[in-house]
């Protein structure tokens, strides 16, 4: 496209598809730096998601529940295959493992205080548990990543579940990063390392290697827990259907998916966006798999990966998750991409905080600098400051709150007494990609793409 | 009763694991022996006190795994993981020890008489390992902290992307990971090696060992590095 400037000369402003401005720019950090970009966060591409799908509430042909009165019941075990002692939560809605080091002690304590509060549970991170996460969590998930840090028996026998990651929707494949401006003594400590360290985690455990072993490993953990706590396999999605059905033979009570919206302290970029596929084709894979197992009910599914409101959480539960785990979500919730954080009751400005890293709010992914100006993902003594656990336990309380509530709303809408109802029935596609990948009509007719009628 | 034993031929492994972690402390046993454990895994894991156990054969996977303050010694081989996340005590294997044996380990002292296999010491944390042979492929990849003596050889790739865990090799590296570099043989070294063999009964001089550390290169971005970063 040719435009006229003002002296009345043509200028060519025609941008190329294929070399666009994203893709320029790519180009000329890559020829500057030789190195690959890491950042945080997840996917930031529009990928066919839970917002493509919408529930048929009741109407004639079903009966709605009074939306403001009736009884709907949020209650969720899990772990109810091999463990004495299942975790029973009051809501669906959990918080997804994040790492000490990744995000401050603050954020550790908030969560836990936000997650007791509401019934629900949290999940330690690449990194050990820290006490003020124990402290404070009535249910706190600890995870056994390939890294092991901080990892000891102790924490094992301390914790309510145990979860062995496999791989996290943001990097399936990939191991955990942490740039050394995030490692400071105390995190450097709880990991072993020396201190500002670049730490690159492992991808692949130390002590076991393929699904047989799994077998093994989680026998271990039983044996060590005296079979009492619930033991979950977290996968990040790729061949979902048959790595689902290699947890349930591994012995996992619970199995986490999670897709590629799911959030990151740090990776490459190129993990981020082109590795794994969407929450919303591994929801289906995932049931998939335990409806062939015959395991479904038996064996919980927890859904993670861009589950963000409560349509979100009503939409994975009615494809047949049992609970969802929310991580980004959570760190918004807290102040992520704020323009302002909270101090003595009072919004100030981060924007210079923005500007030093050369972003600006609602655009920030720069959790892997340790520069958070909301004190969110930050190790830094001053800008932890800026996130108050008292604070940050209120708001993750009220956006949890606010999304049971969401669900609950839509399941009465559907005519459900349980928000475990909600079944894939109730839903419709608005688009031929999620009809196909989540395996419901699209709106409006009785066309499944891929799947043959009669 | 001081001296208590059990058969896995005859008693269920889980009711041994439970007595271990709970009916110990009940009583005053001090020496444990567990008889034909077969290739059992997960033998004497999460123990928590300070208890003699005699495994009186081979080990499956797991054996002593995330062992606190126990001594406990294999009177066979063991099978992947042996001593896994050891915090401290002692694990003896009088055999072989099969792959990641003292994986993670962040105390303590593994013992092996024989040869370890793939990726011995790897993630170490603050653990020792004596191995009276030699070790397979991959051995302390990515070991943090803590020692491995290697009376034997040692296969390809040997502290692969090292932090600050110390090897010492007394035979011969197939070949070393990124970043791992042989240094000198300090009088600390010396001493160490030393140490460290006298509480494993191996005779050896700490002379005749190679002191194996990272270079230190890969701690920070580098985009010299190309691949190995």
């Amino acid at each position: 496209m040719d435009i006229k400037s003002a002296s009345g000369k043509s200028e060519s402003h025609e941008e190329s598809w294929g070399y666009d401005r994203k893709t320029i720019d790519y180009i000329q950090n890559a020829s500057a730096h030789g190195l690959y970009e890491i950042r945080g966060l997840g996917a930031k591409r529009r990928l066919p998601h839970f917002d493509d799908l919408v529930f048929l509430a009741a109407s004639l042909s079903r009966y709605p529940l009074e939306g403001y009165r009736e009884k709907c019941l949020t209650r969720t075990t899990l772990g109810t295959r091999f463990a004495t002692k299942p975790i029973e939560l009051e809501t669906p809605i959990t918080i997804a493992g994040m790492s000490f080091g990744a995000l401050s002690a603050n954020v550790k304590e908030a969560l836990g205080r936000a997650a007791t509060q509401m019934g629900t549970s949290t999940t330690t991170g690449d990194g050990g548990m820290t006490q003020e996460e124990r402290r404070s969590s009535k249910t706190l998930v600890y995870q056994c990543l390939p890294s092991r840090y901080g990892f000891n028996p102790d924490d094992v026998r301390r914790a309510d579940a145990i979860e062995v990651v496999i791989g996290q929707g943001a990097k399936p494949g990939g191991g955990g990063m942490l740039l050394g401006q995030k490692v400071n003594p105390r995190v450097a400590k709880m990991r072993t390392l020396p201190e500002g360290v670049d730490q690159r985690s492992a991808c692949r455990h130390p002590d076991w290697t393929g699904p047989d072993d799994l077998v093994i490993k989680i026998k271990e953990l039983r044996e060590l827990t005296d079979w009492e706590k619930p033991i979950y396999v977290k996968l990040g999605a790729t061949r979902v259907f048959n790595d689902v059905k290699l947890a349930v033979h591994a012995g996992a009570d619970v199995v986490v998916v999670d897709g590629m919206q799911g959030g990151t302290a740090a990776t490459q970029t190129c993990f981020i966006e082109h590795v794994g596929i969407p929450t919303l084709a591994a929801v289906r894979q995932a049931v998939d798999a335990l409806e062939d197992l015959n395991m479904k009910g038996e064996v919980q599914l927890i859904v993670s990966g861009g589950i963000r409101t409560g349509p979100d959480v009503a939409k994975a539960i009615a494809m047949g998750a049992d609970a969802v785990a929310i991580g980004q979500g959570i760190l918004v919730a807290l102040g992520c991409n704020a323009a302002t954080y909270i101090k003595d009751g009072q919004h100030i400005s981060a924007l210079d905080g923005y500007r030093a890293l050369g972003t600006a709010p609602g655009y920030c992914h720069h959790c892997h600098t340790g520069k958070c100006p909301t004190g969110v993902t930050t190790q830094d003594v001053q800008l932890e400051q800026r996130l108050q656990p008292d604070v940050g336990a209120r708001r993750v309380k009220n956006y949890l709150k606010t999304l049971t509530m969401e669900l609950t709303t839509i399941a009465r809408a559907c005519g459900k007494q349980n928000v475990h109802h909600l079944e894939r029935e109730d839903l419709v596609a608005l688009t031929v990609e999620a009809a196909a990948m989540a395996r419901v009509p699209l709106a409006g007719t009785d066309w499944i793409p891929g799947v043959r009628r009669g | 009763m001081e001296s208590l034993s059990f058969d896995l031929a005859r008693t269920p492994l889980r009711q041994v694991n439970q007595f271990l972690h709970t009916g110990l402390a009940a009583g005053d046993t001090r020496t444990v022996e567990i008889l034909n454990p077969d290739g059992a895994h997960s033998i004497a894991v999460g123990l928590d006190r300070e208890v003699t156990i005699d495994i009186r054969g081979h080990a499956g996977y797991y054996a002593a795994g995330m062992n606190k303050r126990a001594h406990v010694t294999i009177h066979g081989s063991a099978g992947t993981g042996v001593a896994e996340n050891q915090m401290s005590g002692v694990v003896h294997v009088k055999g072989f020890a099969s792959n990641g044996a003292g994986a993670s380990a962040h105390g303590g002292l593994l013992i092996i008489d024989g040869d370890a296999g793939l990726r011995c010491g790897i993630s170490l944390k603050g653990g020792d390992i004596v191995v009276g042979g030699s070790v397979g492929s991959f051995s302390a990849f990515m070991a943090q902290a803590g020692r491995m003596v290697i009376c034997g050889n040692a296969g390809d790739a040997l502290g692969d992307s090292l932090y600050e865990a110390v090897l010492y090799v007394r035979g011969n590296i197939k070949s070393l990971g990124a970043d791992a570099r042989i240094e000198p043989m300090t009088d600390d070294d010396m001493r160490t090696v030393g140490a460290l063999l006298e509480k494993a009964g191996l005779t050896h001089d700490p002379g005749s060992f190679k002191r194996v550390a990272s270079a230190r290169s890969l701690y920070h971005w580098n985009a010299d590095a190309n691949q190995e970063y």
